[in-house]
This record gives C-alpha cells, sequence and structure tokens, in this order.
C-alpha cells in the first residue's frame, strides 16, 4: 500500500493546491469571457433552447458566490485527478525533479490541450458544435494517442519506435475531429479568438504548477533523493 | 539484471530501473481513480453535474455541450 498510499497524497496535496491554483486564475481570465458570452446567449433565447434544451428546468449555482464555489470545487477535483495520473506516470519514472516537473506539465498540457484544440477549438457557451458525443469520443481518443506518442517518443530509444510516436500524435488531426456544418456562435468573433488564447494560457499555468508540485510531493513522500541525470 | 530477478519482478522496456508488483498495482489503480475524477468532473451526463462543473468545463475546452 506504501507505493499507492505516496501516488494518493501527492495527487491529494499537490493536486488539490494546483487546482485551487486553476481556480483561482479562471476567475480573472477565461470566467468573465464565459460569463460575457451568456448574455448573447441570452439575448439569443431561441439559439439558448436548441443549444441547451430542458437546462432551465434543473438545478444550476445561482451566479455570484455559489456559482464560483461550484467552479472552485471542480478545478480542485479535477487537479486531483489530473494529479493521479500525472503521479502514476512520475511512479513508473521513479524519479522526477522539479524541472523534470515543468517538462512533464508541458507534456500534460500539449495532450490535454493542445492537441484537443488543434481540431476542437475550445468553446464559448453558444458557439455551434459538431455533436456532443461525437466530440467527446474524438476528445479523449486525441488525447490518449498523444499521451502515448509523447511517451514512445521521450522513452522508447529506437529511432522506429520514435517515428511510430510522431504518427500516433499526427493520427488524430490526419482522421479529423468532428465539426459543424457552419462554423459559428452567439459572441463575437474577437471575444472567441480572446477566450481561445485565455484558455491556454489559463490551462498552461495550471499544468505547470502540476508538474512541479507533484514532483515536489512525490519525492517528499518516497523519499526520493534528486538525481540531476533524470531531470 | 539478472534472470533471477526477472521472475520475481516485472521489468520494464526502456528504463533502466525494475518495477516491484506493488508498483504496478498502485499505478493501475492511480490511473483508474484519476480517470475516473476526470470522467466525472469532465464528461459525466446528468444535467445537474453538468450545471455545477459548467465554467469549469469551458474553461479546460473539454467538450461541453
Amino acid at each position: 500500500m506504501k507505493a499507492f498510499n505516496s501516488i494518493l497524497l501527492t495527487a491529494l496535496l499537490a493536486g488539490g493546491l494546483a487546482g485551487l491554483v486553476l481556480g483561482g486564475v479562471q476567475q480573472f481570465t477565461v470566467v468573465p469571457m464565459i460569463l460575457e458570452a451568456e448574455t448573447y446567449e441570452t439575448a439569443g433565447a431561441e439559439e439558448h433552447e436548441a443549444t441547451h434544451g430542458h437546462e432551465a428546468e434543473e438545478w444550476a449555482p445561482e451566479d455570484g458566490i455559489e456559482r464560483t464555489f461550484w467552479t472552485v470545487l471542480n478545478s480542485v477535483l479535477i487537479g486531483i485527478g489530473f494529479g493521479m495520473l500525472l503521479t502514476a506516470c512520475y511512479a513508473l519514472r521513479g524519479k522526477v525533479t522539479w524541472k523534470g516537473g515543468i517538462l512533464w506539465g508541458l507534456a500534460g498540457f500539449a495532450a490535454f490541450n493542445i492537441a484537443p484544440a488543434l481540431g476542437l477549438p475550445p468553446e464559448l457557451p453558444g458557439d455551434m458544435a459538431a455533436g456532443l458525443e461525437q466530440r467527446q469520443v474524438w476528445w479523449v481518443l486525441t488525447v490518449v494517442v498523444t499521451a502515448a506518442g509523447f511517451w514512445i517518443i521521450a522513452f522508447q530509444p529506437k529511432r522506429y519506435l520514435k517515428l511510430f510516436g510522431v504518427g500516433l500524435l499526427a493520427l488524430p488531426h490526419l482522421f479529423g475531429a468532428p465539426q459543424p456544418e457552419v462554423h459559428t456562435g452567439l459572441a463575437p468573433d474577437e471575444l472567441r479568438q480572446a477566450y481561445i488564447t485565455a484558455t491556454l494560457m489559463t490551462n498552461a499555468v495550471f499544468w505547470v504548477v502540476l508538474g512541479v508540485f507533484c514532483a515536489l510531493f512525490y519525492r517528499h513522500f518516497t523519499g526520493t533523493t534528486e538525481d540531476p541525470a533524470l531531470a | 539484471m539478472d534472470t533471477s530477478q526477472n521472475t520475481r519482478y516485472m521489468s520494464t522496456s526502456a528504463h533502466a530501473g525494475i518495477i516491484s508488483l506493488e508498483m504496478v498495482v498502485a499505478v493501475t489503480a492511480a490511473i483508474l481513480i484519476g480517470t475516473l475524477i476526470v470522467t466525472a468532473v469532465g464528461f459525466a451526463g446528468p444535467e445537474v453535474v453538468h450545471n455545477a462543473a459548467h465554467d469549469l468545463r469551458h474553461s479546460l475546452a473539454f467538450p461541453c455541450h
């Protein structure tokens, strides 16, 4: 159980803290844009019905402190979830320094944000998009295949295997993401462009913080000494 | 590593180190739990869960609506 406990404690503390950072940064970067986009969405009430269905019948947090609370709470939870995945990788590698943690964080950011965003740009409320399930399937497959590609490129010594890893990175984009018939939305294009930049910046900060925190906490809980050769 | 070690440990392919069975179980469990959390927060269908996690899902650029 000791091996699992080290991963669990690292994910809870490092992931929870990184999630708090994510929840905090979001409030200043992407959340104001989401709220602004919703004003266009509410103004176009018919489109709102079309994209949201019966949302109004179900519970939703009140705007203000309650909504912020749920967003931050979910950020902490997903920080712990991503922390479990990242620390599991660290455990497989044995030793990761805080500098290595930056690289791991950037790899996580590339796998979970950059690669999916190449096919499915970050959406504002009210954006037109292809069917949800198709996009979710493409998103998950892209993340898994990209992460596997990175792992192979980084840790397989043979050149032909590295080439296979590069092929894996390209595969989801050769296949193509499910797209709507027309790319449009209710919010103005300038807001959408600014939003894409803001989500990517916010998630980059989150992943680097997560990568470094997980490296520091995991080393603390396992007592692994620093080995610069493996940074 | 010698063969007697190989019978007691699962060896990794590229990394020089060897990984104990306990570590394999721990890593598998961590990946399962991590995936479960990310799926629940990022993808779970029920409207109430969606509404609570709405802003975060947009913020992470998960497919949301």
